[in-house]
């Protein structure tokens, strides 16, 4: 192409692609809308990279959003290192195909400790490895902003959550005390060591990111594919059973069938469902049908009601 | 016109909405709406079924809303309100203290709900929730009919530039479905709302409780309604479009990622653009071409408003962003004095002439504010005002610049028209606001400083008020204009005394 954009290097260059339908565009346009104003607005933000489905769309919407330029921030994972190991190798690839900067952060004091979901529960587990995780990283790497792909349509507690999500220095999140947010016409001003988390994938449902998926041709890590997959049924979920940390609990079987991912965390405490689903067509029908929300498969929101807000109240992203 | 012909039931909407509708090819774009009414209205009944309905709420969390309710009512159907409500301190509360966003889908179109509370002290909840609606569904009892409320909430909705009304006339079933009690509400409705400018009305009897006229038609309660359910209004609704008037481009980031490419990004605010166009670079007021329009989608043709986009220049120029990139005709204005109307946020309220931020697209400048008037919500009309606005007021204020600005009137365009102030002490965001007009250059009908109260009454037989306040013209002038319907000899009367007053 005669284009001054050629000029510049770019690895993965875009395809020419069936126009998207006005739905997702209004939406691929607010979310690219929101990186930039982020991204002129602070002095060091990172963007939060989980490896999952919503990731990767953020993931893609930020090189949109600064193309032809890199994306000019640093993706920080935190790993908990109980992630699934086709994620890490998923999220390596991406890192070296696109040319990103990684931050991969885990809690050391954590893994000194050995802590596990196993013997630990979920709650604390998740209290040590996840949010104190994330809060060191944080802290370590000064980010005054940190884009996350949190939707509204997620969880209750996520229903309010601004698209600046307004930070003290400890990291707390306070409800009650929001800043107004009116039009597309954000508050990015804050004191130091205050921070704001920002959500440009606030507006987006569950269908919207596998259409959007689709739309662009968006790799994922394959889990969310369903295939045939030793699993391991504890607690009413079914779990992974590729993992040689996994102890068998006494009456435990390993099993053989289809199972795929409808998102992706710990392993441990990730529940598969049973499903043929091994395209993304077949998800998105599957999941047009669905009767279950997605995140009906994480251990960590079935403690208690209300115990996203709690969390997210301590830091937890 | 069909404004005048509208007390059958027959067609619940006022404006000509058949035609309207078939102009339009059906628009695809989430339509993004505010819910207004209280909890005795039956709003969070009508946003649950909305959900139910429409299949958004999963089996999970309605063994979830089982298991934390307790219980179902007597339709076997979760309790909505714990669905809704989702931070532990409102459901402590039983009240709805935040503006929640909700998503539902039809078939044929997508829907973000801004569900925002109906106490009073949460004004700024329902202008930060309005802000970005295209359309604002107002909830009355049946058996009550239009409340004060109901009249703050659409004026509210009104000032915040939302120009389409659905009148959710709720609990029907408790009204034995009298048609007549229908047709006295949606009347005494479309009345107030044509006097806020409003012209696109539907109003609607339902009961959200029994699922009549929300998603599924209520052929065998209501046969008497022929009008569109709740959901048919909603999916004919049309989104904000500012295609129409002049190109705008707040900068947001400049784009420099090797030596040769310079490219300024922002989100298309207004208008459109293509290769070749001539813009003028505001506040500075230089002039270029457009070369060509980067997106990560290959080079494009052209551009239109909302489109998030990089544009490229034929030639060396300052830009910085901040910057508002405009079509040469029809240029936004540039000045340092401007007229807005505002709502105030936080509780220590506005000071005047306190310097405060203004942001408004990616701009950000110091500002004075001093408040002119303020908005009687219960009468609705503007009395002077000269101290600071208390939390929640809505007042008109004079916008005092350090540097130049640039805006359009939020009549014209609901991005660069519209600003936040921000409070350099808390950093917190304390107002919202829509330019009215530029000062100095005040056009129109008033001259000179404006004085409070200074409208322009005209005193018309009825049917002539209706027709008049029914066009474009009085709808960007009713603040100026004050329509007295009165006989022929009282309008001699008033013009004999108004000579003798000069």
């Amino acid at each position: 192409m005669p284009l001054s954009v050629q000029e510049t290097e770019i690895k993965n260059p875009p395809v020419s692609r069936p126009p998207l339908d006005p739905h997702l565009k209004a939406l691929e346009n607010e979310a690219i809308h929101i990186f930039r104003e982020v991204a002129a607005e602070f002095e060091n933000p990172v963007m939060l990279y989980s490896i999952g489905k919503d990731s990767s769309v953020l993931l893609h919407l930020a090189r949109k959003a600064f193309f032809p330029g890199r994306v000019p921030f640093p993706l920080l994972h935190v790993d908990t290192t109980w992630k699934f190991k086709e994620m890490i190798a998923f999220r390596d690839k991406v890192a070296e195909d696109y040319d990103l900067d990684l931050v991969v952060h885990s809690n050391v004091r954590g893994r000194q400790e050995n802590i596990t979901p196993f013997t630990h529960g979920s709650s604390f587990y998740t209290d040590v490895m996840k949010t104190e995780a994330l809060r060191q990283a944080l802290d370590a790497g000064g980010y005054d902003a940190a884009f996350g792909g949190a939707r509204r349509d997620e969880e209750a507690s996520r229903a309010k959550e601004r698209i600046y999500s307004f930070r003290t220095p400890d990291h707390k999140w306070d409800p009650r005390n929001q800043r107004p947010e009116l039009w597309n016409v954000y508050n990015g001003m804050i004191r130091k060591g205050e921070s704001v988390r920002a959500f440009p994938l606030s507006n987006w449902t569950e269908v919207d990111i596998w259409r959007y998926i689709q739309a662009e041709n968006i790799p994922l890590v394959p889990l969310y594919y369903a295939a045939e997959r030793p699993y391991v049924e504890r607690d009413g979920m079914m779990i992974l059973a590729e993992d040689e940390r996994l102890e068998l609990l006494p009456g435990e079987e390993i099993k053989h069938g289809s199972i795929r991912f409808r998102t992706l965390g710990c392993f441990p405490l990730t529940g598969a469902i049973r499903s043929t689903a091994s395209n993304l067509e077949e998800v998105i029908a599957e999941l047009e049908i669905a009767t279950v929300s997605e995140r009906q498969g994480r251990a960590i929101d079935r403690d208690q009601s209300g115990s996203m807000e709690k969390k997210k109240r301590e830091g937890y992203f | 016109m069909s404004v005048t012909a509208t007390s059958t039931a027959a067609s619940a909407t006022i404006l000509p909405f058949a035609e309207s509708a078939a102009k339009i090819t059906r628009d695809v774009r989430p339509l993004r709406l505010i819910t207004c009414g209280s909890v005795d209205d039956g709003k969070s009944t009508l946003i649950g079924r909305l959900l139910w309905d429409t299949k958004a709420v999963k089996e999970d969390q309605a063994v979830t809303l089982a298991r934390d309710s307790g219980g179902q009512n007597d339709l076997g159907l979760p309790d909505f309100a714990l669905l809704l409500d989702g931070l532990q301190a409102e459901r402590e509360q039983g009240i709805t203290i935040d503006v929640a966003y909700r998503y539902f889908s039809t078939e044929k179109r997508s829907f973000i709900v801004a569900d925002t509370p109906g106490h009073e002290q949460y004004t700024r909840n329902m202008a930060t929730g309005a802000s970005t609606a295209d359309l604002a569904i107002l909830l009355a009892d049946a058996r009550v009919g239009l409340l004060e409320q109901t009249r703050r909430h659409a004026t509210i909705a009104s000032l915040m530039g939302i120009r389409q009304f659905v009148l959710a006339v709720n609990k029907f079933d408790l009204v034995n479905y009298d048609r007549e009690i229908f047709d006295r509400i949606s009347h005494e409705f479309r009345e107030f709302a044509l006097s806020l400018g409003v012209r696109q009305i539907t109003a609607i009897p339902m009961s959200a409780l029994k699922g009549e006229n929300v998603v599924y038609p209520a052929t065998s309660t209501m046969p008497w309604y022929e009008g569109p359910t709740l959901v048919d209004a909603l999916e004919l609704a049309t989104t904000r479009s500012t295609q129409t008037g002049g190109f705008r481009l707040p900068v947001q980031r400049v784009s420099r990622p090797g030596e040769s490419f310079r490219g300024y990004q922002g989100t298309v605010a207004g208008g459109s653009i293509k290769p070749g166009d001539s813009v003028v670079i505001l506040p500075s007021g230089t002039i270029a071409n457009v070369k060509q329009i980067v997106t990560f989608d290959l080079v494009r043709n052209a551009a239109v408003a909302g489109d998030a986009i990089t544009l490229v220049l034929d030639r060396q120029v300052d830009v910085a962003r901040g910057d508002v990139i405009a079509s040469l005709d029809g240029q936004p204005m540039t000045g340092v004095s401007f007229e807005a109307q505002m709502v105030a946020l936080q509780p220590g309220g506005i000071e005047p002439g306190k310097r405060y931020w203004l942001k408004s697209g990616s701009r950000r400048q110091r500002v004075a504010v001093e408040p002119i008037s303020q908005l009687d919500l219960q009468s609705g009309s503007w009395a002077p005002h000269a101290s600071g606005l208390d939390m929640n007021a809505i007042g008109k204020v004079r916008l005092s610049f350090e540097e130049q600005a640039v805006f359009d009137t939020y009549e014209q365009n609901r991005s660069t028209g519209a600003f936040i102030l921000i409070d350099p002490d808390t950093l917190n965001t304390v107002a919202g606001g829509m330019i009215t007009a530029k000062r100095g250059e005040l056009g129109g009908i008033r001259r000179g400083e404006p004085v409070q109260g200074d409208r322009v009454i005209l005193s018309l037989p009825a049917d002539l008020a209706e027709l008049l306040m029914a066009t474009d013209a009085f709808a960007a002038r009713r603040d100026d204009v004050d329509i007295r319907r009165v006989s022929g000899a009282e309008a001699a009367q008033i013009l004999t005394s108004g000579d003798k007053d000069r």
